[in-house]
């Protein structure tokens, strides 16, 4: 057989996606570099980790919150998941401090399963649309999360060693927190890169109706990124009682705007369809890293979320710029292109 | 019949199938041998589509067999059908645009490798090797979107021969395809023949079908009126097979002389959909608007109202010029337009009765910008009366209403604005025999009234019992003008087909 030529229409495609990922990469590095000559202290090892590591929890949310944003949908109830995670988990160490860390963490994650049941079914069963849903559970989430802690705060000295060495401990000069994070984002990017389940997201994203008739299994497959995005959020909720190790019914509060952000800012498109786990995580690396640049240059809390907000919104123009620029020179030369 | 040698692929054998009280088709039998290109062809409504969605799966037939390889099966969803290789490639083809060729070929069907993990590369070669078969050079890892129609089809046409499609069925595949698009789909087709490939075309355009098809079958009014090898057949003979109907004397037109122009089109032309469009409408007049579905009929009506803007070309209404893309304008200079689709574009249908009446008349029922109930409740049951709309009470939703009484209610919206042209495009489709005359009655006393009436409508009779004057659209160009003396059936299907003037 002969092989075609890598098309121009391909090597545009190709182009635009990876500019995704490279803009947020030259966007760190401008807000870096000049950062850095003000205070060098924050490019040294140290000054890196703390980056990594408040970017971690986000990263987590957000490569989570891509799998159900590229079917078209959102799941905005993701810091209340992680409130209610938090809560439980740091109860169940404190109530049992023998409890192994691993058993633990898989009650933050059981949490999150149960709270992404409940999404799914009523997306893909009910048939409601996902951000009335996850508004919905956004509150009653919470509302249960404060039901159960009563007002009760659980500290450090509640919570076992093993625990906290988790969120701030080191792995060959690596945050153990940083490692995990990379591992959720690898096991997500695998999955929606390799897998026809995973594959079947994109599409159900790209053309609902299409999908269909392609003999897609819709609801399944949206509930399965609830499910997924529930049970990871789960999981960032015991990271969060490791890192913090003080926790209350507040925790996580608001989170879920940061993460949607990341995605957005990572070349997740909103309604669907394209988008990578890479790109979702290295967006919350930047919203972050931003958020550490105005405390290091002395810039008053307000204008980060300006900034932050700024950003968004110029990510969003600059996606469908290139949207419209991609549509034009596919369409251009769709026929004979080899 | 006269059945194909070889035993063939897929039969529908006697085949019915209704909704409601419409029968679509009417003991329909078809044959598909392997390695023939079949031709179906038939007007607007003659149940091409229907017989299209019962071999893909998509209605069960409520009578009749379909037999493949000889053997009765049911398809109870289009994946059956798929299953026993069926493969239908609509007009405009359902792609994901995110998605590379490849994966939109190779769609739940991937090639694996170890961890159940796609293999990415044996996905691409499979395609190109796919694209080989075809003779056509596209590249299996650029996204669908952008794609032209012609290139969607071969995709479609490549993921029909992934699985090993024994039928292919392609639905008008050349109506948006320029000539050398339409070559290249030919080539296609005779690749997939030589395969043994059943390939079954529908096509309006005969020329095509001579050139591609050995066998065809003709449907009118859901019935099966003739099937056989196209050899030593006329385009000619085979449009009197199509139509062959008679006329009903249901049309009341009145009599009218034709006034002062009303509506002057001139030369419009909107890029890729119609070209260079002329045409007058007088007062008292109706113009009908012929055309098969896609010609750019309902496109030019689009644009006269200012819905769709237009690449070039002016209009006059009542001999001023009218500001083009915008309905307001349009409205304003006294046009009113009852659209296609009435469900979707010509009624807020959760809204009530008297709501929709009202909805072009907001800016007369209000007072220092405040709505009156009671003007809007007055202007619904006055013409309620004069329409005899059907309806429990005004404040009913509009979806509660049956098909015709929903059209008087467009009808109501428009002509409670005295309009002094109306617009109205497939006026009584989905209506039933009763209403459809009450419809017909009433745009002849519009036009008796002198009102510029311009009627879209892919139902011959009624073009022809309507209108004083047929205009036909052939690939949205304007083919033919006929007075009501020299219009007939067969010469405005041959104007349709793109064959104005042909009279035998």
């Amino acid at each position: 057989m002969t092989t075609v030529a890598p098309s121009r229409a391909r090597r545009i495609a190709d182009l635009v996606g990876r500019a995704r990922e490279l803009g947020i990469v030259v966007a760190l590095a401008l807000v870096i570099i000049p950062t850095a000559f003000v205070n060098p202290r924050f490019v040294e090892a140290q000054g890196i980790r703390d980056l990594l590591l408040n970017a971690s929890v986000v990263a987590v949310l957000a490569a989570g919150q891509t799998l159900v944003v590229v079917t078209r949908n959102v799941d905005l109830s993701v810091g209340s998941t992680l409130g209610l995670s938090a809560f439980l988990t740091a109860q169940t160490f404190a109530d049992h401090p023998d409890t192994p860390i691993v058993l633990g963490l898989l009650v933050g994650v059981g949490v999150g399963l149960v709270c992404g049941v409940v999404n799914g079914l009523l997306v893909a069963v009910g048939r409601v649309p996902s951000l009335v849903v996850t508004l919905g559970t956004l509150y009653v989430f919470r509302g249960v999360d404060f039901a159960l802690a009563q007002g009760t705060q659980i500290n450090a000295s509640n919570l076992p060693d093993e625990l906290l060495d988790l969120g701030n401990g080191r792995l060959f000069g690596v945050p153990v927190l940083v490692l995990i994070t990379l591992a959720v984002v690898a096991a997500a990017a695998l999955y929606l890169r390799s897998y026809r389940s995973g594959r079947d997201l994109y599409a159900i994203g790209s053309n609902p109706e299409a999908a269909v008739l392609a003999g897609i299994p819709v609801p399944r497959r949206v509930f399965t990124a609830f499910l997924l995005s529930g049970a990871v959020a789960g999981l960032a909720g015991a990271l969060w009682v490791a890192r913090y190790g003080t926790v209350d019914a507040a925790a996580g509060t608001g989170l879920e705007l940061q993460v949607v952000a990341a995605v957005v800012v990572g070349g997740v498109a909103i309604f669907g369809g394209s988008g990578t786990v890479v790109g979702a995580a290295l967006g919350a690396l930047l919203l972050g890293t931003i958020a550490s640049c105005l405390v290091v240059l002395r810039i008053p809390a307000f204008w980060q979320q300006a900034i932050s907000g700024a950003l968004l919104i110029g990510a969003i123009t600059v996606d469908r710029l290139l949207a419209l620029r991609l549509a034009r020179e596919l369409r251009g030369r769709s026929d004979h292109d080899a | 019949m006269d059945l194909p040698q070889e035993q063939p692929l897929v039969v529908l054998d006697r085949v019915s199938k209704s909704f409601g009280a419409v029968a679509a088709l009417t003991d329909v039998t078809l044959a598909l041998a392997p390695g023939e290109a079949h031709a179906l062809l038939g007007e607007n409504g003659a149940g091409k589509s229907t017989l299209i969605k019962t071999l893909a799966g998509v209605h069960r037939p409520d009578s009749g067999r379909v037999l493949v390889d000889g053997a009765e099966t049911r398809f109870s969803g289009p994946a059956d059908a798929r299953a026993a290789g069926i493969a239908v490639i609509y007009q405009e083809p359902m792609l994901f645009g995110d998605l590379s060729i490849a994966e939109n070929v190779y769609t739940g069907r991937q090639p694996l490798k170890t961890g159940r993990r796609i293999d990415t590369k044996a996905m691409h070669a499979h395609t190109a090797a796919l694209f080989d078969r075809l003779g056509v050079a596209l590249d299996p890892v650029r996204p669908a979107r952008g794609l032209s129609i012609a290139d969607q089809q071969v995709v479609e046409i490549a993921k029909a021969l992934s699985f090993d499609a024994r039928v292919v069925v392609m639905d008008e595949p050349t109506a948006a395809l320029s000539a050398r698009e339409v070559d290249r789909l030919f080539d296609v087709v005779k690749v997939l023949r030589a395969q043994g490939t059943a390939v079954l075309f529908v096509s309006h355009r005969l020329d095509e079908v001579f050139a591609l098809c050995q066998r065809a079958t003709v449907l009118r009014d859901g019935k099966h009126v003739w099937d056989g090898a196209l050899e030593g057949e006329t385009p000619d003979g085979l449009v009197r097979r199509m139509v062959g109907r008679e006329l009903s004397a249901l049309f009341p037109k009145q009599d009218t002389t034709a006034g002062e122009v009303l509506l002057d089109v001139r030369r419009l032309t909107r890029e890729g959909v119609f070209t260079d469009v002329s045409f007058q409408v007088r007062a008292g007049e109706i113009v009908g608007l012929s055309g098969l579905v896609g010609a750019g009929r309902s496109e030019v009506a689009r644009a006269v109202f200012g819905i769709d803007s237009v690449d070039a070309g002016e209009v006059r209404v009542n001999g001023k010029a009218l500001k083009l893309g915008s309905p307001t304008a349009a409205m304003a200079s006294g046009i009113g337009f009852v659209p296609e689709d009435r469900r979707q574009q010509g009624l807020v249908v959760d809204a009530s009765v008297e709501r929709n009446v009202a909805l072009a008349s907001l800016g007369r029922l209000s007072r220092f910008g405040l709505l009156s109930r009671g003007a809007e409740r007055r202007l619904a049951q006055d013409w309620a009366i004069k329409l005899s709309i059907k309806t429990a009470r005004l404040g009913a939703p509009a979806a509660t209403l049956s098909g015709g009484n929903q059209q008087k209610v467009v009808l109501a919206k428009w002509l409670s604005r005295r309009p002094s042209v109306l617009i109205v495009d497939e006026p009584t489709r989905g209506i039933d025999v009763g209403t459809k005359a009450e419809v017909h009655r009433l745009l002849s006393e519009l036009a008796g009234e002198g009102v510029a009436v311009l009627m879209i409508s892919s139902e011959l009779p009624e073009v022809l019992g309507m209108a004083d004057r047929v205009l036909v659209m052939h690939e949205g160009r304007l083919v033919d003008d006929i007075p009501r003396a020299d219009a007939t059936e067969e010469r405005v299907a041959l104007a349709a087909a793109g064959r104005p003037g042909v009279v035998s």
